[in-house]
């Protein structure tokens, strides 16, 4: 017996502790679940943090109706097979309900309007702890910030004035009205997400792997022809083709792109991924595109 | 593949942010959309170069003012190491979260400017990494390219370094000459410096051994959550989930549980992905024993002849985090393993000063980033080691009560009496 640990299990230990930590010391916790890839492996994570008792939480998805049906489908399907109570936030029902305005543009995205939506959601159920998937390799505003992280009244993130996060003693402590995101799946690169699906054998939507789908390209990136997003007329860049592809990171349609590739398995992604040499979000985000703080101010104003 | 975690630490301007991104850049793992985003913000900078130290400063007021605010975690491996990067603070007002970023480190990377030779703020991180009781110190003795490539002006950075080091709890000190800007004795040896004999940096982070920095002996499990199943497939399921600080779970040992003192034995341990016949740290399991005994979260099991200390009157060292100081009197919440208590602060034994390692007695008062020895009681009793013996079990923090702002970090010693 030597002792050691591999990578991904000492991942896996450090992120079952923290869902653990959340479930000791919180009195309304919720997991943040789009049906993505990062969100599955916290949930099968969940689920071990709490074996042999059903995850004690919620499920909750900010629904922005423009979502991928493969998604929803995983989604529903999830949570049915753990017993999970499932918690839909929907942005359509905010925009009907003249909560929020949709910016009157073809081909907007509601990527945004997640936020107030999230928000609403959040203080109905008054949670007091959200975990989440996010990642530090994602982005740079995320390498910054802590695996708990507190929300004020407005549900936003100071990053100048986080608190100090010292060994694994996480200070659960806030005033009432206040929230945490919790990042247990901080230390995870893309990479290792891959690596743990192939090790666990976890079920992921379809469109993760490879399959024949009509695209179009538009600023460099493959968006798939669907109910709200299509070629400009007369742009003749944009003409829809047929592709093999999959897709590396999963929110609306309106602004995630496909990447053309053959791997249809995990192990085929893996190699990928390992070779690739353009990152998850800049290749497949639009939303991430606006500008060099993009994420940072979304985060600041309360996105996941 | 196993994971090692490490800090760079430094003043500001060493270099630190610069070294990570030519750490990443050199072993290819930045990808193409992130340098090209760094090259556009470098050119609109003004910068005369790629300005590398851009890839991990994230935040907007830090990309503004050219420094490095808060930690920043980066990612990479090698086809023998998997790396965790904490990119921290050089700044003395951040120290906080240059002590954040060091925690949860095995090694650290001191980065000191070959032309200045180590400053305050290099001894003080020094200082705080021996306190931490990090093993390895890599003193990377950068900006060699502007003084030369001088064998002589290494060696007398590393001589004056070693000099100070002696009188701290460093187990292992490496001094490699670098230049993060240029890439020598980085990811290659360099032929800029024949002389050194030594390994390039990622030679030194593939190879270290950090096996032995862990504690396998004595056995600490602080239970973190009682797991009680509701329904008739579980009926009389009685789980204790924790993750092992130290030592070594075995099916079949008997164990003793703080507070109570009732001895048992440890009849199954369930790690992730299944039962186990032992479990070891940092795993997170849930243990099963033989007895129905009164276990809750905060409680801890150990070996019957190998116990921690049990007390509510505490010695310890600590790193003063907050704007408001500390002083004798104060009340404030303490997290200690899995456990909450209050702690009345009962006097300041000193401060210690970090340029000279002399210990202040007259100091009435930590302020923001001192360090200093207290004496602390507890309204409960905490079941705890000596921090250099066991750091899960001999760290706390504390918390203020009425903002709930993380005070101090705090490393405990064996108790006085």
């Amino acid at each position: 017996m030597t002792y050691r640990l591999s990578h991904l299990d000492a991942l896996a230990s450090e992120a079952i502790h923290i869902i653990r930590e959340v479930v000791a010391e919180f009195e309304r916790p919720a997991l943040l679940f789009s049906g993505g890839k990062d969100s599955a492996v916290l949930l099968h994570l969940a689920v071990k943090a709490c074996w042999p008792q059903r995850v004690p939480f919620a499920v909750v998805h900010v629904d922005t109706g423009q979502n991928f049906p493969e998604l929803i489908e995983y989604r529903d399907a999830q949570a049915a097979k753990l017993k999970v109570r499932l918690v839909v936030g929907s942005v359509q029902e905010d925009i009907d309900r003249g909560s929020i305005v949709e910016q009157p543009v073809p081909g907007a995205t509601r990527n945004r309007l997640q936020t107030y939506t999230l928000l609403r959601v959040l203080e109905e159920n008054r949670y007091d702890a959200v975990l989440g998937g996010g990642r530090r390799d994602e982005e740079k505003a995320r390498a910054k910030e802590r695996v708990f992280s507190l929300r004020d009244e407005f549900g936003q993130w100071d990053p100048r004035a986080q608190r100090p996060e010292l060994w694994n003693l996480y200070n659960t402590r806030h005033h009432p009205g206040e929230h945490f995101r919790v990042f247990p799946l901080s230390n995870w690169t893309e990479l290792d997400i891959w690596q743990y699906v192939e090790e666990q054998g976890l079920e992921l939507p379809p469109i993760y792997f490879a399959h024949k789908r009509t695209v179009f390209r538009r600023g460099g990136m493959l968006l798939a022809l669907g109910p709200w997003t299509s070629p400009r007329e007369g742009v003749r860049e944009e003409e829809p083709f047929e592709a093999v592809v999959r897709y590396r990171t999963v929110g609306d349609m309106t602004c995630t792109a496909a990447v053309e590739s053959e791997a249809a398995t995990p192990a085929e992604i893996i190699v990928e991924t390992a070779l690739t040499r353009v990152s998850e979000r800049g290749a497949t985000r639009a939303d991430d595109r606006i500008s060099d703080a993009a994420m940072e101010d979304r985060k600041r104003e309360g996105y996941f | 593949m196993d994971l090692l975690r490490f800090a760079t630490v430094g003043s500001v301007d060493d270099g630190k942010s610069t070294l990570i991104g030519r750490l990443l850049y050199d072993s290819k793992q930045i990808f193409h959309d992130q340098l090209e985003a760094v090259r556009r913000t470098s050119i609109a900078r003004g910068d005369d170069y790629v300005n590398l130290a851009l890839l991990t400063d994230g935040l907007r007021a830090e990309r503004e003012q050219g420094i490095t605010i808060d930690v920043a975690y980066r990612h990479f491996s090698t086809p023998k190491r998997r790396f965790i990067i904490a990119d921290t603070p050089g700044h003395v007002q951040h120290t906080r979260n240059m002590v954040t970023g060091c925690s949860t480190a095995d090694l650290v990377l001191l980065l000191v400017d070959a032309r200045v030779g180590a400053t305050e703020q290099t001894r003080r991180h020094a200082t705080i990494a021996s306190l931490l009781g990090i093993h390895h110190i890599v003193v990377c003795v950068n900006k060699m390219d502007l003084v030369e490539y001088s064998k002589e002006r290494f060696d007398a950075v590393r001589d004056e370094f070693t000099g100070f080091a002696e009188r701290l709890a460093v187990h292992d000190l490496t001094c490699i000459p670098i230049s993060a800007l240029g890439g020598d004795n980085v990811v290659e040896r360099s032929p800029k410096m024949p002389w050194y004999g030594g390994p390039c940096l990622l030679d030194y982070l593939e190879n270290v051994h950090i096996g032995s920095d862990r504690n396998l002996i004595d056995l600490r499990f602080p239970v973190q959550l009682v797991i009680r199943p509701i329904g008739s497939e579980y009926r009389d399921f009685r789980g204790y989930a924790g993750v092992v600080a130290s030592g070594v779970l075995a099916v079949g040992a008997e164990v003793v549980v703080l507070p109570s003192g009732f001895s048992s034995r440890i009849t199954n341990i369930d790690g992730p992905d299944g039962p186990l016949e032992e479990a070891f740290p940092p795993q997170s399991v849930v243990v099963r024993i033989q007895d129905d005994l009164d276990i809750s979260r905060g409680d801890m099991l150990c070996r019957p002849h190998n116990r921690p200390y049990v007390g509510q009157d505490l010695s310890a060292m600590v790193c003063w985090m907050s704007e408001v100081p500390l002083k004798t009197g104060s009340r404030l919440a303490i997290k200690h393993t899995s456990r909450w208590a209050r702690a009345l602060v009962r006097s300041l034994e000193y401060r210690l000063d970090v340029n000279s390692l002399h210990r202040d007695v007259a100091a009435d008062e930590l302020r923001l980033n001192d360090i200093g020895r207290i004496d602390l009681r507890t309204t409960a009793p905490l079941f705890y080691d000596e921090y250099r013996d066991d750091s899960a079990t001999g760290s706390f923090i504390l918390v203020d009560e009425q903002t709930n702002a993380t005070l101090a970090a705090g490393m405990l010693r064996k108790p006085t009496s």
